[in-house]
């Protein structure tokens, strides 16, 4: 019979409708699957037992390889074996140029917005290589699992912009998998040590790979994790402790770093081995088989590494500094630090995390699994495998969210299709010397015009400290949460005064009346463009009147008898009228070109009377455009 | 009337239940549904319903309803791997026919 798994209560599913979720950590060199089973999150291992697969995918004319295979082979073959997919995708030829110089492989020149890289099997696309990594995964999810998968959460770094993110997507969609969200890797992290369910405050994720260093800033308010700052070096990582090791190594076996490659390789490994072995013991025996035949023989400690891959910390120890200043909260704010990343195992790198930020950081999790932990628990959740009081609604805010700025215009801050929950902000500052308060008017819709789009909700920041213009800093945060409430806060940063309110966007908004709000930014995106054509000529047309008015105060007397004079007054007056009543731009503009033509002999007149100095100071070339002539 | 478990099943359910942190034991139950009758419920067990019986087997309280009970009595619960994939067992003396899954039963 199949094999069941324990359901949360009341929520074991009919047969055949299994509610199977997993989530991946789609990495740069390794990645993993994850799922929630009986209640439990666990990364899940190969039919040989391995849990992580090399995120290397070698084209050869017979077929495709994906993982360790395509790992080993890839010295041998560099050309057909693309190992760094996730540092090409969603980016563009121009970009990749840059990055490409690195990289071993053929890209192919072309028209094409997307970097292509030549292989035996054909030209591929980083989103290509990236699929085929997910089909890998998805595929051990579904073995392991007994069935079709529902969704996925994949996780990508903090820093991905929206190109990066939807091939990403476009990646999971080649592979045949539906993706519920992606989530960022540390919040994963957070959600995994179940920080989503502590109480709102501030954490820090320190990702040290083997190859790249990451440090996030996550702010949680309302059940939303917020990104505050971002930082990292992606050349940085264990493989460069590994180096120093070896260098040291070497050296007190007396070979030169100019060693052959089998050396070096053998050095290395060495290094990691001791490594490894020294966040259990004290102290470790090292060995090197010479190349000149015989064994150097000597002991690495604790202390001695702490010495040698120091001065690589404190680069990490530095970034997590200016992360923390860029995020403008002090070590004193942060509640959690979540260590994720292989190389956060290091006693070292531990000791002097715990240093930094004065407390003990979060361990427990096998950081090298802690991201698709995090995915897997928020992928079990979006398929529905959590009681109501868990549920994550998976859902995007379907207009935009802003708030009125100067002149009555729209700042969107959320924009629409954003998949909530989510929390973004800006700053904005004050207008006025002194300005002691500001309204903010939070708003709905897609229209450029505040006039034109739902207001939401109105609320004043009172007690900004007396600065000149400009100088205020006042954050103002929107956050939505999964039930699409929206909470808006705004800080004045420097004397830490706020204010906030919270509202329902979609409350009374059926799907029709969205829809309808949506085809109206669409509709009106013509008819506003007629609305500015309209007041352009008007304010086109006030001007001809008065300077006609001026000039006819001026020499009418001299220059026109009473009949012109009444022609020239009905001409001005037709004028007035249709620039007061109409509401066709094309009218207002037909009515101007009239009034010039009836006005023709009177400013041809003023011409030729040679009283030019009687126009000086006005703008009377409206008037003459079509005789070609001009006034000083 | 009884319900057991293999050595296997106790201890999964029992670290099950210890890293879910919270729940008194595990629900086996029945429900109308599936291509062949009934269908199996495996569910943690958060508090007791009326009418649910509780049975103590190697340390694991296992609770069913009495209604499903009829169908359950003298089940044993396992806990096996098939290939890559893992997961508990009903061996039930009621079923007298299957689905080719195995996910729903007439008894």
């Amino acid at each position: 019979m199949a094999l069941l798994q324990i359901a949360e209560p009341g929520l074991a599913a009919a047969p055949h409708e299994h509610r199977l979720a997993a989530g991946i950590d789609l990495g740069t060199t390794n990645s993993l699957v994850a799922t929630v089973r009986s209640g439990v999150a666990e990364t899940l291992p190969d039919a040989d037992g391995r849990h992580t697969l090399p995120s290397v995918v070698r084209y050869t004319a017979g077929g495709v390889e994906v993982g360790e295979s395509a790992r080993l082979a890839a010295s041998g073959d560099p050309l057909n074996t693309i190992a760094s997919a996730k540092r090409l995708i969603g980016r563009g030829v121009a970009d990749v140029k840059s990055i490409g110089e690195e990289l071993p492989y053929e890209f192919v020149s072309g028209d094409s917005a997307v970097p292509r890289i030549r292989t035996l099997a054909g030209d591929v696309t980083p989103v290509e290589v990236s699929a085929e990594i997910l089909k890998v995964l998805g595929g051990r999810a579904q073995q392991t699992l007994g069935g079709e998968l529902a969704g996925v959460v994949i996780t990508v770094p903090a820093y991905f912009d929206d190109a990066q993110r939807q091939a990403t997507k476009d990646a999971a969609r080649l592979a045949g998998l539906h993706v519920y969200r992606l989530l960022n890797e540390p919040t994963a992290a957070a959600v995994a040590y179940g920080l989503d369910r502590g109480a709102d405050g501030v954490h820090a994720i320190y990702d040290l790979g083997g190859g790249t260093f990451d440090v996030s800033i996550l702010r949680l308010h309302n059940g939303v994790f917020e990104v505050m700052a971002t930082g990292g070096d992606t050349a940085l990582g264990g493989d460069d402790f590994d180096a120093a090791v070896a260098g040291w190594l070497l050296q007190q076996a007396s070979l030169g770093i100019d060693a052959d490659r089998g050396t070096l390789r053998h050095a290395l490994d060495m290094a990691r081995a001791a490594k490894e072995a020294l966040t259990d013991a004290t102290a470790v025996d090292v060995q090197l088989t010479l190349p000149q035949g015989g064994t150097w023989h000597g002991e690495l400690t604790r202390e001695r590494l702490a010495e040698l891959i120091d001065p690589l910390v404190r680069k990490t120890i530095t970034t997590c500094r200016r992360v923390i200043r860029d995020a403008g909260v002090s070590t004193d704010d942060i509640e959690d630090v979540v260590m994720v990343g292989g190389s956060t195992r290091g006693l070292r790198v531990r000791e002097r995390v715990a240093e930094l930020f004065g407390r003990e950081p979060l361990v427990d999790i096998d950081p090298d699994r802690v991201v698709a932990i995090g995915a897997a628990l928020q992928a079990d959740v979006l398929a529905g495998n959590k009681p109501d009081d868990d549920m994550l609604l998976l859902d995007v805010n379907p207009l935009s969210l802003g708030i009125e700025t100067m002149g009555g215009l729209t700042e969107k801050i959320i924009p629409r299709n954003t998949t909530i929950p989510v929390a973004r902000a800006q700053e904005f500052t004050t207008f006025k010397d002194g300005q002691s308060a500001m309204a903010v008017h939070v708003v709905q819709g897609e229209r450029e015009l505040v006039a034109d789009c739902r207001s939401l909700a109105r609320f004043e920041l009172h007690g900004i400290p007396p600065m000149v213009a400009g100088a205020a800093r006042i954050r103002v945060t929107f956050a939505v949460d999964a039930d699409g409430l929206l909470h808006v806060e705004a800080r004045e940063q420097t004397s830490g005064v706020s204010a906030s309110v919270e509202v329902k966007p979609s409350y009374g908004l059926t799907d029709d009346e969205i829809t309808g709000m949506l085809q109206a930014s669409i509709d009106h995106a013509g008819k506003d463009m007629d609305v500015r054509r309209l007041v352009e000529e008007k304010v086109e047309a006030q001007r001809v009147i008065e300077a006609l008015s001026a000039a006819l105060a001026n020499d009418a007397d001299e220059l026109l008898d009473a009949a012109e004079r009444a022609r020239v007054d009905a001409a001005l007056q037709r004028l007035v009228a249709v620039a007061e009543s109409s509401q066709s731009a094309a009218d207002v503009e037909a009515a101007i070109k009239q009034l010039e033509r009836d006005c023709e002999f009177y400013v041809e007149r003023r011409m030729n009377s040679g009283i030019r100095k009687a126009m000086a100071g006005h703008r009377v070339d409206e008037f003459s455009e079509e005789n070609g002539s001009s006034a000083d | 009337m009884a319900i057991t478990l293999t050595e296997a099943a106790a201890n999964r359910v029992e670290s099950f239940l210890s890293s879910r942190g919270k729940g008194i034991g595990v629900r086996l139950g029945v429900k109308t549904s599936g291509c062949s009758g009934l269908a199996y419920v495996l569910e943690f067990v958060d508090e007791l319903d009326d009418g649910d019986e509780v049975f103590e087997d190697r340390g694991v309280k296992v609770i069913v309803d009495s209604k499903s009970l009829v169908y359950l009595d003298g089940t044993e619960l396992d806990y096996g791997k098939e290939g890559l994939n893992e997961g508990f067992k009903f061996n039930n003396p009621n079923v007298k026919d299957e689905c080719g899954c195995g996910e729903s039963f007439k008894v």
